[in-house]
């Protein structure tokens, strides 16, 4: 029944992501291993959510390519940074919660059993049992994430990205969802998660990436965050050159390649 | 009396059962376009628009006369071409969707009005803003009645989509194909319902039947499933109310019809249940938990 078994290896190959051509994540190159737990730190404007927007298939890339093994991008449920969802929209969590099975049931089949059945074990999971005919913008803060945790759930999907999932949110809660978190590791899932707590990060992703435009160190969460990495992070500048000139490190490597035969 | 006012004119003419199919018609199908309008807060889109069909249905006027066809196609042509080029706009410029609507819907109203008053009277303009509901003939009502029954079935077969892209654009597009195609779909029959309703009501009141009925349901219930049938039954309410007092009064229909709609709303702002005024008033005691 779960989708989790067959989570693909996803390459990042030279990726460069950005807007109006503009890098925001310059000439990333690695690997996120199948069932991996990996966290995207860094400071502000370091590309973060930029990096997670690509992978879900919402952003073209501006060089290179992310590869998904043979699976489709849209195999991927994203929980975005800022939720575009207007709270005051008439809808209730029983509701909403089952939008997660648009995937599978699409836009014109019924909701079957089965799908109300998933329904009701993510509410509870997510401890919103008693919420389900409670329209949206009676919810807290907390339970609205709660509530966006069980679509997640619902969604199924190998991959699963979270932009900031614990911004605002007491520690019972984000405890609750940590556990969630890792029972999606222990289903084989992939889970990608940009986080600036690094307490959480510790205790939850065993991998990181810390991120600071170009790449600091991408490896074991232990590494990746020592003192050393996390300075060389903050010194990132954060505004864009106004007068700079296109990026010919693509050619320079080329040459460099050329070279060396 | 009650009959002499309220089904007499019905009964024995037939330019006013003609006049009341046709709006009845147009109000079924615009006020659940219009619950969906406020949903996605674009109240003022549909007003945008029905201004941007004036020129394709004055072309056509230049074109032909007053042919129903010809207006007909002309006026759905120059909506869709604004609604898709706004769209665009928005998506590829820096211009956000409202600046960039405003911008094309006022060159659009201009160069109507310039083509309109270039060759026809006055008297042909005012027919093509305010419409002439008790001058429908067979082909008109067979095209009020068609798009009305199109818009109704498009709505079930798409609600989904539409729910889905009103309530989190995001999700829909990263989850379906479907989801960049949405948008256009909803604005492609806001633009058809505006087109046949300016037969009836003329391109400025043509939106006063979606966006009236529509905001006084929203203030009536909290519920979308019954929202979108109230504004429907109040929408056709409103049609057959200001029907009834064009007759007794002789004020123009298209007008009264949309005045009937604001009493209704104005009423509904005070007394509705979900979010009238009154509901401050007289706060209940609080709950025990």
């Amino acid at each position: 029944m779960s989708a989790a078994a067959n989570a693909p290896a996803i390459r990042l190959v030279n990726l460069t992501l950005g807007y109006d051509r503009r890098p925001a994540v310059h000439h990333l190159e690695g690997e996120i291993a199948p069932g991996e737990g990996l966290a995207v730190c860094g400071p502000n404007g370091a590309g973060k959510s930029t990096l997670l927007k690509a992978l879900a298939g919402l952003l073209a890339p501006l060089g290179g390519e992310i590869r998904f093994g043979g699976l489709s991008p849209r195999a991927v449920a994203y929980l975005p940074q800022v939720v575009d969802i207007d709270r005051a929209f008439p809808i209730n969590v029983r509701d909403f919660v089952a939008m997660g099975a648009l995937a599978r049931v699409g836009l014109f089949g019924a909701l079957n059993a089965a799908e109300q059945i998933r329904v009701g074990a993510a509410i509870e999971t997510v401890g919103l049992v008693g919420f389900e005919s409670r329209t949206l913008e009676t919810l807290s803060g907390g339970q609205m994430q709660r509530a966006l945790f069980a679509r997640l759930i619902v969604q199924d999907q190998p991959v699963i990205l979270l932009d900031e999932p614990f911004g605002a949110i007491d520690a019972a809660t984000i405890d609750d969802l940590l556990a969630l978190i890792a029972r999606w590791r222990t289903e084989g899932r992939t889970v990608v998660a940009v986080l600036h707590e690094l307490d959480i990060v510790r205790r939850a992703f065993p991998r990181t990436l810390l991120l600071a435009r170009e790449c600091i160190f991408w490896g074991d969460t232990r590494d990746a965050l020592c003192e050393k990495n996390l300075v060389r992070a903050r010194a990132m500048s954060e505004a864009f050159d106004e007068r700079a000139r296109e990026c010919l490190r693509d050619e320079f490597d080329a040459e460099d390649k050329l070279h060396v035969h | 009396m009650f009959t002499d006012v309220f089904v007499t004119p019905f009964a024995d003419y037939e330019f006013m059962r003609r006049a009341l199919v046709g709006s009845l018609a147009l109000a079924l199908s615009g006020a659940p376009l219009g619950v969906f309008l406020i949903l996605r807060r674009m109240s003022l889109a549909g007003d945008a628009l029905s201004h941007a069909i004036l020129p394709g249905a004055a072309v056509g006027y230049l074109v032909a006369g007053l042919s129903l066809p010809a207006m007909t196609f002309g006026g759905l042509f120059a909506g869709l071409v604004v609604a898709l080029a706004a769209g665009a706009a928005s998506r590829f410029t820096t211009l956000r969707e409202d600046a960039s609507l405003a911008a094309f819907y006022l060159v659009s109203l201009a160069l109507g009005v310039t083509l309109v008053s270039l060759r026809g009277s006055n008297v042909d303009l005012l027919h093509v803003l305010f419409g002439s509901v008790v001058g429908l003939d067979d082909a008109a009502l067979l095209l009020l009645v068609g798009v009305s029954t199109l818009t109704l079935i498009l709505l079930a077969v798409f609600y989904r989509a539409l729910v889905l892209d009103t309530l989190d654009p995001l999700f829909l597009r990263q989850t379906s194909a479907f989801g960049e195609f949405t948008p256009f779909l909803f604005l492609a029959l806001v633009v058809l319902n505006l087109v046949a309703g300016f037969h009836a009501l003329g391109t400025l009141m043509a939106v006063g039947v979606m966006m009236l009925p529509a905001a006084a349901a929203r203030l009536w219930t909290r519920d979308l499933a019954v929202a979108l049938p109230l504004a429907a039954g109040i929408g056709a309410l409103c049609c057959y109310g200001g029907l009834v007092f064009s007759n007794e009064t002789s004020a123009p229909t298209g007008p009264a019809i949309i005045l009937a709609a604001g009493v209704v709303y104005f009423f509904s702002m005070i007394f509705g249940r979900a979010g009238g005024v009154l509901r401050l008033k007289r706060p209940r005691r609080h709950l025990e938990g």
